[in-house]
C-alpha cells in the first residue's frame, strides 16, 4: 500500500499505467477508519496485480474535489490515469471493494 | 456445532456496549455481532455534550472507544459479521451472517438506526458529491465553502456549527418557522455570526454534473421555488442532512412486533418473543439519546439474567 500525497498523487495515480486504486481517507473519518484495513489486506492478497494506493484527503483537499471527491471513504480504481469505477460511503463495504478488485483484475 | 452463548447483541453502540459491560459483569457469555464500525450513529457525531460524565470536548468516537474498551474488559466476545436470517422462535436462537451461524439461549437487538434521506429528487447521485450525513468525514471538504445543512433538532444545529468551523457559511434550512433544538443550543447557534436560517423551506431536488452545482428549495408556506447555485469560484457547495433515523429493523419484518419499524417493547425491554429483547434507538420510546440507549442496554442485560435462571 503506497501512501500518496498531493505531491505524488498525479505521478502514481494519473500517470500510471494500467489499473490503480485509490482509498480517499480523511482525519476523524470514523467509517474510513473501519475500511482502512479490508483494504490493506487486500493489497496483500492481490499483491503485484493491481497497485493500491491511499491518498489522505483532509492534507490535500483541492486534489480530492477535483477528483470529484466530496464525501468518505471512497475507494476509487483509475486505469491509465482516468476514474474507472468508484465505491461511496455505504456502497464502500469490504465485500463491493473486494468485487470490484476481482472485476479488474 | 457452534458455541452457544447465553447472549448475543447485534450491534455495537452504546446500548449495545452497555448490555455487554452488564452481562459481562453479571458472567454471562456474550457475543457481539457488529457489522462493520463500533459505535453505530455515535461515530458520525462531532461533539457531545449531553452524556453524563462525558469530558469537555468529547466526540462520539473518543467516547465509543472507552466504552467498547470497557465492554472488552469484561469478557466480551466480538465478531463482525452482518447478521441477514433469524431464527428466534425455539429456545436456541439462531443468527445466520454473511460470515457464519451463531447461537444463544437470548439476543438483544441494538441495532440502532440509520440516518433518513432528505428526500428530494436526484438525491442519490449526488451522496458523496456534496450530500453527506457525516460531518466528521466531511466537513473538512467545505473549507471555506457555502454549506447547508437540512433539519431543526439538536442534531442539526449541533452539525451545522461543527461545520461552520469549516464553511465560510451555514445556512439552516428547516421545514418549520422555529427550531427544535434545545434552548442552550439554538442560543449558541443564534450568536453564531456564519449561521444563517431558511425557515418554511424543504429542498426538493438537487442537480450538478459530478459534483453537486444547484439546489431547488421550496417555501412551504408561499408555495415559492427557487434555485440555489454554487458560488462560481467554488463550483460547489456542501448539502448535510440531519432530519432523523430509519430504525434497522427489516430482517425483523413479520417476527417481532413493531410500529412504525421500530420494535415495540415492554419497560424491561422485552419483545413479544421470550429471549429476545431491544434496546436503544432501535425502539420505540420517546426520547432517543446515548444516555438513553445506555440505560436500556443496561436493563436488556439484567432481563436476559433473569430469563436465562429462569429457563
Amino acid at each position: 500500500m503506497l501512501e500518496v500525497d498531493k505531491d505524488t498523487f498525479e505521478a502514481e495515480v494519473l500517470q500510471a499505467q494500467g489499473y490503480v486504486l485509490v482509498d480517499y481517507f480523511g482525519d476523524g473519518c470514523v467509517p474510513c477508519q473501519a475500511l482502512m484495513p479490508h483494504v490493506h489486506a487486500f493489497a496483500e492478497k492481490y499483491d503485484g496485480k493491481m497497485k493500491f494506493t491511499s491518498l489522505n484527503t483532509t492534507k490535500a483537499r483541492r486534489l480530492a474535489i477535483g477528483q470529484k471527491i466530496l464525501g468518505l471513504p471512497v475507494i476509487a480504481v483509475y486505469k491509465d490515469g482516468a476514474k474507472v469505477e468508484e465505491l461511496i460511503k455505504e456502497a464502500a463495504t469490504p465485500e463491493a471493494v473486494e468485487a470490484m478488485i476481482q472485476k479488474y483484475i | 456445532m457452534s458455541k452457544l452463548y447465553d447472549v448475543i447483541i447485534i450491534g455495537g453502540g452504546p446500548a449495545g456496549l452497555s448490555a455487554a459491560l452488564y452481562a459481562g459483569r453479571a458472567r454471562l457469555s456474550v457475543l457481539l455481532l457488529e457489522r462493520d464500525k463500533d459505535g453505530g450513529q455515535i461515530v458520525i457525531t462531532s461533539e457531545i455534550e449531553n452524556y453524563p460524565g462525558c469530558l469537555e470536548g468529547e466526540s462520539g468516537p473518543t467516547l465509543i472507544d472507552r466504552m467498547a474498551k470497557q465492554a472488552q474488559h469484561f469478557g466480551t466476545e466480538k465478531i463482525y459479521d452482518d447478521v441477514v436470517e433469524v431464527k428466534l422462535e425455539g429456545q436456541e436462537k439462531i443468527l445466520v451472517g454473511k460470515k457464519g451461524e451463531y447461537r444463544a439461549k437470548s439476543v438483544i437487538i441494538a441495532t440502532g438506526a440509520s440516518p433518513r434521506d432528505i428526500g428530494c429528487k436526484n438525491e442519490k447521485d449526488f451522496i458523496g458529491k456534496g450530500i453527506s450525513f457525516c460531518a466528521t468525514c466531511d466537513a473538512s471538504f467545505f473549507e471555506d465553502f457555502e454549506v447547508y445543512v437540512v433539519g431543526g433538532g439538536d442534531t442539526a444545529v449541533e452539525e451545522a456549527m461543527y461545520i461552520a468551523k469549516f464553511a465560510r457559511k451555514v445556512t439552516i434550512i428547516h421545514r418549520r418557522d422555529e427550531l427544535r433544538a434545545a434552548k442552550s443550543i439554538q442560543e449558541k447557534a443564534f450568536a453564531n455570526p456564519k449561521l444563517d436560517f431558511m425557515w418554511d423551506t424543504v429542498v426538493e431536488e438537487v442537480n450538478g454534473d459530478g459534483v453537486l452545482e444547484s439546489m431547488k428549495v421550496k417555501n412551504v408556506k408561499t408555495g415559492e421555488v427557487r434555485e440555489i447555485r454554487a458560488d462560481e469560484n467554488d463550483g460547489t457547495f456542501g448539502l448535510f442532512g440531519f432530519i432523523g433515523y430509519l430504525p434497522k429493523t427489516q430482517i425483523f419484518k413479520d417476527i417481532i412486533t413493531m410500529e412504525n419499524d421500530y420494535i415495540v417493547t415492554d419497560e424491561d425491554m422485552r419483545t413479544n418473543i421470550p429471549g429476545v429483547f431491544a434496546a436503544g434507538d432501535v425502539r420505540v420510546k420517546s426520547l432517543r439519546q446515548v444516555v438513553t440507549a445506555c440505560a436500556d442496554g443496561a436493563i436488556a442485560a439484567i432481563q436476559v439474567e433473569k430469563y436465562i435462571e429462569n429457563m
